[in-house]
């Protein structure tokens, strides 16, 4: 038997900035750096597989001159030596990336040791066999008891059960797990805390979701992105470019009259080609999906993440995402001839022994206004009549009296099954008219009922939460709709919709409305997000462009989708969509930076290198670099140590705000853009000026 | 002093900004008639099909489409060849004019089906009339077409239409925009006082006496179709220098107008087949913005006097006049030097070699950007390679997948983008490299130093860019010369041609997505930024070693 | 195939109607309403014979007449050209210098630039109208006339090319040259 409270520290970390230099992963980092040298890892990334290739070259040419002894050597090494620089902080940066994720995953992988399954015989409901838990096949129906870890994923077949299920969300309180309905999968390393259930596995070993969330989060399977693809062309293309214009110079120089070294001609071409954003790459990619594991949010794929950022229309569900989960009593509306006291009273008692959230807060509303104390059950001689589907009311019988409450439509057949008193009575038709208005204002009637006497009508409201309008405003920024989709009549759904501020809503919505709603969507370009728990749900999810499975969901559902939320919070697909749009922007905001450096880098190499071809060319080191060896060795520290202290920017992100994409075009051009122009000037200026006091060159 | 050089620029290039607007919308109607609807095809669409024959009454994708147009010029290319090859047997030779040499052939016959009219002959010394008209002239109305049909077919393709059908595309370019505007120019012309006649030369005896021969010819017609089509080829050799070429002050204006007229128009036909007008006109400030920044550059430079007559005892007053024409005012030349290299033009009025060193290299940078407004269709062609560019990081910038005009920018299209625009930088940098370091190129100069280096570098720069013009002291009609730039000139032409429709294809294969705030706006000074500084650090930072070397270090050699 | 047989068919059309259409029309309006200078501006003598083109400098090395601007192909309007040295060439330097001995020009009486600068084709007929004033002496000489004579035949035939969009004043030589003969000067 293992601890019970299986605790993963990454995952549950409130903290979640404090650890981007944290010397538990940098030490490693370090090391790892070092060990990324290996030609098959280089050869992931185009740019500083060729840096790597060029800093063979110079070191080769090194040994051969300092042999023969020939050439500047103190020059030379220094050059080399920032040119290994530049390899080892480009692993650097992706090494640290990955120890993030390392260790969650190593912690996930505690968790993930050996389980013993009792694994039951065809059939059979008792009789088990002890199987370690890896033999598990899909299909395998297992028994797990209070104290078990459930051996793989799956899905209740039959039982109910309590199950810890922190190992994988982090979250310590127990939740429940059924067969049927909507929560019956079960994960694979979550431990069942009361009673039984029997599980219908549904992973074969090793690619169970905790399985895949290791290799996830450890970025070992990671795969590039089609953006990144893209970016890696247009880098490879970028850095030809320069192999052109690097490789001509030699010739151009001969006609000059003039030879320019070789280390000379690489310290150029190592500092035009986009190593900035070719060193961070794979870390910015890496850092975006451990952005989301921080997140709780597991991406199936790193694809996912991109679209997230993509996506035009949002589909959420009115209950839990834009509305508490639970609906509160605000309101009694009598009929003519009953007071608003003598309605509550009646609320309360029916409401006495109803646990639901609804019922409550009927007993709570009519105490604090109404002053009407909540009283004993016993001491009333009450019954309570629970509310069952066929009468969908509940209420109590007591000495004599009996109070019902329930869905307008129902109480009135419910009044129509006791008495002659029919719908067609004047109280039925003032009832019909509150209940519409309430309706029509986004509430939920609830008509009482005392011995046959209608007596009003309990307003329920869909609570709407705090702060969801400005989100929903912040995402018609972003240039994002969002639909709202709700069982709910369409006029409680307007009225929802504008409270909240959606752009849409789809009411009465079915599975096959919502699946409808998403290729409707498609049809027009537009690229969808939603989240779904249910089975029902699962075409939907696969339909959509993002779509977010909750934990809690089933495994439909799950296998559906492309993300899953742990935390089963709908409203955090809004910022799914931020972390997905965080990602494209660090990289393209580093793009812009790095080639836009190449401006101070051309003017800081270009007069040292020709100077020697024509002296009168001296008059282009416009920023009055020390000496030709002075501005080629700062121009190529410059650009090693961009890396470095990029680094905290490529793993946190370039923050997104919700200005529209115009405005964030200009802010995001202005600050990289203009800065990447800027900043190298002034950089290379002030490592000029130490490696002339150093006397480095 | 500075007030005419303003109000000349302003007008020239003004006014044809103005006049650019209607031509646009007629080249719209003429070009693309339908529009996105699909009705009966006109009565133009119906003749050009029957001329045609039945393959132009079938739409073509992207593929079938560039297969025409190689098709086509290959037709082109072969005939322009065979007339040259046998002038000596062909009519309409008053003057007799001999064989030429094989690799001059091949080079010539390149340069005008590639539209680039770099000319290693001179027109008057080695042509007959036959070779001027049916084998250049033709090639200069038919070769222009090909660019306009291809630019049509890629707005078709990026409003999410069909790309056409390229043998009825390139008729309506022939005989619907080019010929009745070459013919109005061409009158303009001969009122001017341009020749147009068929006799041959006439032989003067002068008032000292001595027998000058004065070539003369089918100018007017010539020289109108050459400036309207970016071809730039000239009759005579020294081009719109020639007093024949370009008689006065006045013809000189008309001729600069031709030289932007049709490439400006070609963005707003783009910008209406596409159905983006706010977009066109962005892409039209852009390339608006580069152009007068050089040709601001060109003026301000060539107002320094001759450098060779700072010692001697010589006034000079309105800067360097050498190689330029008196009867076209002081800022013709730089203005007309900076036009032509824009739009892959590449006639002249002024002799470039002989500019001053940073004003020689407006043209060169023109060259090397090679697309605002770039040759007539090809030059927006060039823009949307950019473009994609361009939009690819600005695309990721604001957080989501890149896409232009709702269509997903992708590896593909990113690698074709990069690719031509790679391929230019290859045939300018590569080309100079060989030649600079070998006698092939060391050989034939005229000028020693950074400007014989600049010689060279011009040389390939024109020919990759399609433009034509030259810093003719070369002497570059060696078989060298002939055999390589001929084959830069073909493929500099057709990558950029095949590529961006590939692009096209690959992106109307695609879903196509909806724009909104949260969209890339291509509509705005943002992105007009965005793009500009693509366009310089992509494009021209590339060239920043090549011309260090060369003008830059000429001028501070040279220029105190 | 067939789209190789299209674009003959294209071919022969584009050759029928944009060359020989187009050129014919051309040349049928050119000699119709400006027929002189259709055939190149020529200027002829009484009996027929060519003097030249007034479009086209000729060579002038008398001290009688107007020189023209140098060229760098000795005025062949069979093979026209410019020197293509760049504005910094030695070269230059030299050629002006004989240019410079040519006019005798000094410091004090500065040569005006265009008259060592050669033209792009080598045949502008034109010189500004400084330049011409600055023969002005010479010629006077030569013929024996008076100096304000000879510069008052020059004001009057120089123009602004371009209006009011051209700063300097221009005279054609040729034109200039013939108005001299022309002023009663004994022929030599």
């Amino acid at each position: 038997m293992r601890n019970q409270n299986i605790k993963l520290e990454p995952l549950m970390s409130q903290d979640r900035s404090a650890s981007i230099m944290d010397a538990r992963i940098l030490v490693p980092a370090i090391g790892n750096a070092f060990k990324k040298l290996n030609p098959r890892s280089l050869a992931k990334n185009p740019v500083m597989f060729v840096v790597a290739a060029v800093s063979v070259l110079t070191t080769v040419l090194f040994v051969k001159d300092a042999a023969t002894g020939a050439g500047n050597l103190g020059f030379s090494f220094q050059i080399i030596l920032w040119l290994w620089f530049t390899i080892l902080f480009a692993n650097f940066a992706e090494a640290v990336a990955e120890g993030r994720g390392k260790a969650q995953a190593d912690s996930l992988r505690r968790s993930r040791t050996e389980t013993q399954a009792k694994l039951l015989a065809n059939g059979s409901r008792e009789n088990f066999k002890l199987v370690p838990g890896t033999s598990l096949k899909i299909g395998d129906v297992v028994l797990v008891e209070a104290g078990d870890i459930i051996p793989s994923d799956g899905e209740v077949i039959e039982g109910i059960a309590s199950v810890n299920e922190a190992a994988i969300t982090g979250e310590s309180a127990p939740v429940i797990r059924e067969s049927g309905g909507d929560r019956s999968a079960v994960t694979g390393g979550t431990q069942v805390l009361s009673d039984w259930i029997r599980v219908r596995i549904t992973a074969a070993a090793g690619s169970t979701f905790l399985d895949r969330m290791i290799s996830l989060v450890e970025g070992a399977e990671r795969q590039k992105t089609p953006n990144e693809i893209a970016l890696n062309i247009l880098l490879a293309g970028l850095t030809l470019i320069f192999v052109l214009a690097t490789a001509s110079i030699p010739s151009f120089a001969a006609y000059a009259g003039g030879f320019i070294p070789v280390i000379v001609l690489v310290a150029l071409f190592v500092t035009l080609i986009p190593t900035t954003i070719g060193a961070l790459l794979s870390a910015i990619g890496i850092a975006g999906m451990d952005r989301l594991v921080r997140f709780n949010v597991l991406a199936m794929s790193g694809r996912a993440v991109e679209a997230a950022g993509d996506v035009d229309t949002l589909l959420l569900d009115k209950t839990g995402t834009i509305t508490l989960g639970n609906r509160q009593a605000t309101e009694f509306r009598p009929v003519k001839g009953v007071t608003e006291q003598e309605l509550a009273d009646a609320a309360q008692l029916a409401s006495l022994a109803d646990e639901t959230p609804e019922g409550r807060s009927i007993v709570v509303l009519a105490k604090e206004k109404y002053g009407i104390r909540a009283r004993d059950m016993q001491s009333l001689h009450a019954t309570f009549v629970p509310f069952t589907a066929q009468s969908r009311m509940s209420g109590i019988d007591s000495e004599g009296s009996s109070i019902r409450k329930g869905a307008v439509d129902a109480v009135l057949r419910y009044l129509d099954q006791i008495s002659a008193k029919g719908a067609g009575s004047e109280a039925t038709r003032e009832i019909q008219a509150i209940a519409d208005d309430i309706a029509k204002a986004g509430g939920t009637p609830l008509a009482v009922v005392r011995d046959g006497r209608l007596l009003g009508v309990i307003h329920l409201k869909d609570i709407v939460k705090g702060g969801i309008r400005e989100r929903f405003a912040e995402l018609r920024r972003m240039g994002i709709r969002t639909v709202m989709i709700t069982g709910d009549n369409p006029m409680t759904a307007a009225a929802i919709a504008a409270e909240a501020g959606v752009d849409d809503f789809l009411a009465q919505a079915t599975p096959e409305d919502k699946l409808r709603l998403i290729r409707e969507e498609q049809a027009k370009g537009k690229l969808v997000a939603m989240c779904g728990d249910g089975t029902n749900d699962a075409p939907a999810l696969a339909q959509s462009d993002v779509g977010v499975a909750m934990n809690t969901g089933t495994v439909a559902a799950r296998e559906a989708g492309n993300m899953v939320d742990l935390d089963s919070d709908p409203t955090k697909l809004i910022e799914i969509v931020e972390i997905g749009k965080q990602l494209l922007m660090t990289r393209g905001a580093l793009t812009t930076f790095s080639i836009a450096n190449d401006v101070a880098k051309y003017f800081a190499i270009i007069p040292a290198m020709f100077v020697g071809l024509y002296p009168q060319l001296s008059k282009l080191n416009i920023m009055g670099l020390a000496t030709p060896e002075s501005a080629i060795l700062s121009a190529i520290i410059f650009n090693a140590l961009i890396i470095i202290v990029l680094i905290p920017l490529a793993l946190k992100g370039v923050k997104y705000k919700a200005i529209g994409a115009g405005p964030l075009l200009r802010r995001n051009l202005l600050i990289y853009g203009l800065g990447g122009l800027v900043v190298p000037f002034i950089g290379i200026k002030a490592i000029d000026l130490i490696v002339a006091a150093l006397h480095l060159a | 002093m500075l007030i005419q050089p303003i109000l000349f620029v302003v007008l020239i290039v003004g006014g044809t900004a103005l006049i650019s607007w209607p031509l646009g919308r007629y080249m719209t109607w003429a070009m693309d008639p339908q529009g996105a609807a699909s009705g009966r095809p006109n009565a133009f669409t119906r003749l050009f099909q029957s001329i045609g024959g039945s393959v132009s009454a079938r739409p073509q994708d992207w593929k079938r489409y560039m297969v025409s147009i190689l098709a086509f010029n290959v037709v082109m290319f072969v005939v322009t060849f065979s007339i040259l090859a046998l002038q000596q047997y062909l009519p309409l030779n008053p003057d007799g004019k001999e064989a030429l040499e094989g690799s001059l052939i091949f080079n010539t016959a390149a340069s005008f089906t590639s539209n680039t009219n770099l000319q290693h002959y001179s027109g008057e010394v080695s042509l007959s009339y036959l070779s001027q008209l049916a084998g250049l002239m033709w090639l200069q109305f038919v070769s222009a077409a090909t660019g306009i049909a291809a630019l049509a077919a890629l707005a078709r393709g990026l409003a999410g239409r069909k790309l056409g059908n390229f043998f009825v595309d390139v008729q309506r370019a022939s005989f619907l925009v080019l010929l009745p505007v070459a013919f109005i120019v061409a009158i303009l012309l001969v009122v001017g006082g341009m020749p147009m006649t068929f006799n041959g030369a006439a032989v003067a005896t002068t008032l000292e006496g001595v027998q000058q021969t004065i070539a003369r010819g089918p100018v007017a017609a010539f020289v109108s179709i050459k400036q309207l089509g970016t071809n730039g080829g000239g009759f005579f050799g020294p081009n719109s220098t020639h007093p024949l070429e370009n008689p006065s002050f006045w013809t000189n204006v008309v001729e600069t107008v031709s030289i932007i007229l049709i490439p400006m128009a070609c963005v707003w036909m783009f910008g209406r087949i596409v159905g983006r007008m706010r977009h066109a006109t962005v892409i039209f400030g852009v390339m608006l913005v580069l152009v007068l920044l050089r040709v601001a550059g060109g003026i301000w430079f060539e107002s320094a006097p001759t450098q060779a007559f700072a010692d001697l005892p010589i006034e000079q007053t309105t800067g360097n006049l050498e190689g330029k024409e008196l009867r076209f005012g002081a800022s013709a030349g730089p203005l007309w030097s900076v036009l032509t290299t824009s739009t892959s033009n590449g006639s002249v009025n002024a002799m470039h070699d002989s500019l001053n060193p940073l004003a020689g290299m407006m043209p060169m940078i023109g060259m090397w950007l090679n697309e605002d407004f770039g040759g007539v269709g090809v030059g927006m062609i060039n823009m949307f390679l950019y473009i994609v560019v361009g939009v690819f990081i600005a695309g990721m910038m604001i957080g989501r997948t890149p896409e232009y005009l709702g269509w997903r920018v992708e590896a593909r299209e990113v690698k074709f983008a990069i690719l031509a625009l790679l391929a230019h930088g290859l045939f300018i940098l590569g080309g100079t490299a060989v030649f600079a370091a070998t006698p092939w190129g060391a050989d034939v100069l005229n000028n020693v130093g950074p400007h014989g280096f600049s010689e060279i570098l011009y040389e390939f720069s024109s020919a990759s860019a399609n433009n034509g013009s030259g810093f003719e002291g070369l002497g570059d009609n060696t078989v060298p010369w002939n055999v390589a730039t001929g084959i830069v000139m073909l493929l500099a032409r057709f990558i950029p041609i095949i590529l961006p429709l590939a692009i096209v294809g690959s992106l109307s294969a695609k879903r196509r997505s909806a724009e909104s705030s949260g969209t890339l706006s291509v509509e705005g000074g943002t992105f007009a930024t965005m793009l500009a500084a693509t366009i310089l650090v992509v494009g021209a930072l590339t060239f920043f070693p090549a011309a260090t070397l060369g003008p830059i270090a000429e001028h501070f050699i040279y220029m105190n | 195939m067939e789209a190789l047989l299209a674009s003959v068919r294209i071919t022969v059309a584009t050759m029928a109607i944009c060359v020989a259409g187009y050129a014919t029309a051309v040349w049928a309006v050119g000699q119709a309403i400006t027929p002189e200078t259709a055939d190149g501006s020529l200027i002829t003598r009484p009996d027929g014979t060519i003097i030249g083109s007034r479009l086209i400098a000729q060579p002038f090395s008398q001290p009688k007449y107007f020189w023209p601007r140098p060229s760098a192909v000795d005025y062949n309007a069979a093979g026209a050209g410019g020197s293509n040295k760049s504005p910094t060439s030695p070269d230059l330097t030299d050629r002006a210098r004989e240019i410079v001995a040519a006019y005798r020009a000094t410091p004090e009486n500065p040569l005006p630039a265009e008259l060592a600068a050669a033209s792009g084709a080598g045949l502008d007929p034109h010189i500004s109208e400084r330049a011409a004033l600055y023969q002005a002496a010479r010629i006077a000489e030569a013929r024996g006339l008076a100096e304000p004579e000879v510069e008052a035949l020059v004001h009057r035939m120089a123009f602004a090319p371009g209006g009011f969009l051209t700063t300097d004043r221009i005279v054609n030589v040729l034109e200039l040259n013939l108005a001299l003969d022309g002023t009663g000067t004994p022929q030599q």
